[in-house]
């Protein structure tokens, strides 16, 4: 590259990897959902053993750092033979990070969902399976909103961390821009400011839900 | 899968992970107790003054808590020097761990000063307290007692992404992992042992903030502060 | 044959044993109080007998289940056995109507129309016909005690169980549910309610069980039971009702 100066072009670049900051975001809160909704049943199952896997699952996630679970990812999947390209990497590491958390908060969710809940569906001879779709799971989804919306911001913020690995994502472009540019300060606060302006508008809407949902009524 | 594990080679890098321990240590400690006294400055004062010094420290508290770690370290570590404050890798970290954690810190003390009842400061009135009396023990104490578990998850979480600062060379644990690996090539071996050992980290980090949890505030503030998790509401 | 067989039952949470060999045996539409102090086991009595809590030892069988199956056996009694809660239980996040029809839908496969006919049917029967498409936090205690019998009548049980459903309701509330168990009562309903209300009791209930201690201390016809206690602790117990 042959930058400059930060200018126009330099910030397009930005706006240009911010897409794949949002997509990074987007394959792990999906990705992560998916997983950490089974980790939260396991943790809420009947059977013991499977309550202390999950349990240790998400202690583990949330023990260590996001750093390490990319760099396990990205040398352990080419270590199993695969040549992959960052994205890949990227996506596992955050899908893996985001589900460990997504878990413990939906276990919390779940568990809000108050114990008696549970004995009027179970009295009504509904399965365990029926009980969560119809009864439990629909009252859970409405306390998890808040939450989720908000942990979504930190996946956000914790995408820059592939830029690591070299996945040119918003961080990492700023880099690029900066090693062309020489001015850091400049690139790194517009860098900063496209952060916010995604993370901002997430971090009201959690705390908008949160209101409506202590305002509200149970429905 | 053919390959062979090898830990036997992270012994001979013994001094290296040692030397990293110690510097994610004490960057993590300097910066919980600078980060933590500037939570409570600035939620107090916020709390105090209304008005602009309010709206400053909110947004500043908005400003960390919306923007990766990652990019507050660039800023520090490669933005001041052109301001002209150079600072090392080290330092570059600690005021970004710093800077960061004071303000999830902020946030944290302020949720649990706005949970305190008026009618306990109307109690301290009562009782001829002084102002700065009903602050320290009616207002910032309780408050803080109440949200210390948050707290300490916060604190765990800055010391595990303590790891990022290893983006800006300081050479802390996972600089040091990176740094054998690039000797050896046996990068899961190293970050597998690597990730245990900021596992237990996390543990000890926890243990001990329950324990000083228990001395500063009683035996039932400890207990939540083994089992709680970190706060992830924005 | 009676419609609730219970026999020898015991019952321990940890080292505490809160049933000590409890039998009883209840006929087709008869309605039995289970009167006491709080944790002299009625309620858990109650409780055992649509299986939400087990028994260490004894026998139950209900409306012709055996209770200590499987799972699917345990689903098979519910369908039979409804229970009312003292805190209503209904499903905050759907509506009254919804609330009725759910369990007949996935449970017994009944058609949506025909599961709309029944819940029709018996909210009519609770008196709140208008409140089909209310939620219930927009519903009154009593209101909303009325659907919970309603939701559990929608399964056509056989047998009725009832866990101090006025004690969480004001006195006029209290009222407009106990005319609603009366009417069901009168209408051939097998009943067991475990119940503060000694007037109810004594008006509505052929046989009252007077529960001390985890045992069965009295029993009788509610008339002869209320009117000449044998025990000392029942008269005791009566004294200090009339207040």
């Amino acid at each position: 590259m042959t930058l400059k100066t930060f200018g126009f072009d330099q910030f397009g670049f930005l706006i240009f990897s911010l897409q794949w900051t949002i997509l990074l975001t987007v394959i792990a809160l999906i990705g992560g959902g998916l997983l950490g909704f089974a980790v939260a049943l396991a943790r809420t199952a009947q059977l013991k053993p499977v309550r202390i896997a999950a349990a240790t699952y998400i202690q583990v996630i949330q023990g260590i750092p996001v750093l390490m679970i990319l760099f396990l990812s990205y040398y352990g999947l080419s270590l199993a033979g695969f040549e992959l390209p960052p994205l890949v990497a990227a996506g596992a590491s955050m899908t893996i990070y985001a589900s460990g958390y997504l878990a413990e908060i939906w276990r919390g969710c779940i568990q809000a969902v108050p114990k008696q809940q549970w004995e009027a569906s179970e009295s009504l001879a509904m399965t365990r399976l029926q009980q969560y779709r119809y009864v439990i799971l629909p009252q859970a989804i409405r306390i998890s909103l808040p939450p989720t919306v908000g942990f979504a911001v930190q996946v956000v913020k914790n995408t820059s961390i592939t830029s690591i690995i070299g996945f040119v994502e918003l961080a990492r472009a700023g880099q690029l821009i900066n090693n062309a540019t020489f001015q850091p300060f400049r690139v790194f606060l517009a860098v900063a400011a496209l952060y916010f302006v995604v993370c901002y508008p997430l971090s009201q809407l959690s705390r908008l839900l949160e209101r409506r949902l202590h305002a509200g009524s149970s429905r | 899968m053919s390959y062979t594990f090898q830990f036997g080679v992270l012994a001979q890098y013994q001094d290296q992970i040692l030397s990293g321990i110690c510097l994610t240590i004490k960057i993590s400690v300097l910066s919980i107790v600078l980060g933590c006294a500037a939570g409570i400055v600035l939620s107090s004062i916020r709390s105090i003054w209304g008005g602009t010094v309010r709206f400053l420290v909110d947004a500043y508290v908005e400003i960390i808590r919306n923007t990766p770690f990652l990019v507050q370290l660039f800023i520090v570590y490669f933005g001041l020097p052109g301001l002209g404050l150079r600072v090392g890798a080290d330092t570059a970290a600690l005021i970004g761990m710093t800077i960061n954690l004071a303000a999830y810190s902020t946030e944290i003390i302020r949720a649990g000063i706005e949970a305190v009842h008026k009618s306990q400061i109307e109690a301290g009135e009562a009782l001829g307290f002084t102002r700065f009396q009903i602050y320290r023990h009616v207002i910032i104490v309780p408050a803080i007692a109440k949200v210390y578990p948050a707290l300490c998850s916060q604190f765990v979480l800055m010391m595990l992404a303590s790891s990022i600062c290893s983006a800006i060379s300081t050479q802390e644990l996972a600089a040091s992992a990176a740094f054998i690996e690039s000797q050896t090539y046996r990068s899961f071996e190293i970050y597998i042992a690597v990730t245990l050992i900021y596992l237990v980290l996390a543990l000890a980090l926890r243990a001990v903030l329950a324990v000083v949890g228990m001395w500063l505030f009683g035996r039932r503030v400890a207990r939540r502060t083994m089992t709680a998790l970190p706060e992830v509401q924005a | 044959m009676p419609e609730v067989v219970v026999e020898n039952v015991h019952k321990s949470f940890g080292a505490l044993e809160v049933l000590k060999g409890v039998s009883l045996s209840v006929g087709r539409g008869e309605v039995f109080a289970l009167i006491g102090r709080s944790g002299s086991g009625k309620s858990t009595l109650l409780r055992c007998m649509n299986g939400l809590e087990k028994i260490n030892s004894g026998r139950i069988e209900i409306a012709g289940h055996a209770l200590g199956g499987d799972a699917k056996a345990l689903r098979k009694l519910r369908t039979d056995v409804g229970i009312v809660f003292q805190s209503y239980n209904l499903f905050p996040h759907l509506t009254v109507g919804e609330n009725i029809m759910l369990a007949p839908r996935i449970v017994k496969d009944v058609a949506k129309p025909k599961a709309r006919e029944v819940a029709r049917e018996v909210l009519q029967l609770v008196g709140l016909s208008e409140k089909f498409d209310s939620y219930p936090d927009q519903l009154s205690g009593g209101q909303q005690q009325r659907v919970a019998i309603a939701r559990s009548l929608a399964m056509r049980p056989k047998v009725m169980l009832f866990d101090e459903v006025t004690s969480a309701l004001d006195p006029e509330l209290t009222e407009e549910v106990l005319m609603v168990m009366e009417q069901l009562a009168r209408d051939g309903m097998t009943m067991i309610l475990v119940t503060h209300e000694m007037g109810f009791a004594r008006r509505v209930a052929t046989q009252t069980i007077f529960m001390h201690k985890g045992k069965i201390w009295e029993r009788g016809p509610s008339a002869t039971l209320f009117a000449d206690p044998q025990t000392p602790e029942l008269r005791q117990f009566v004294k200090s009702d009339v207040k």
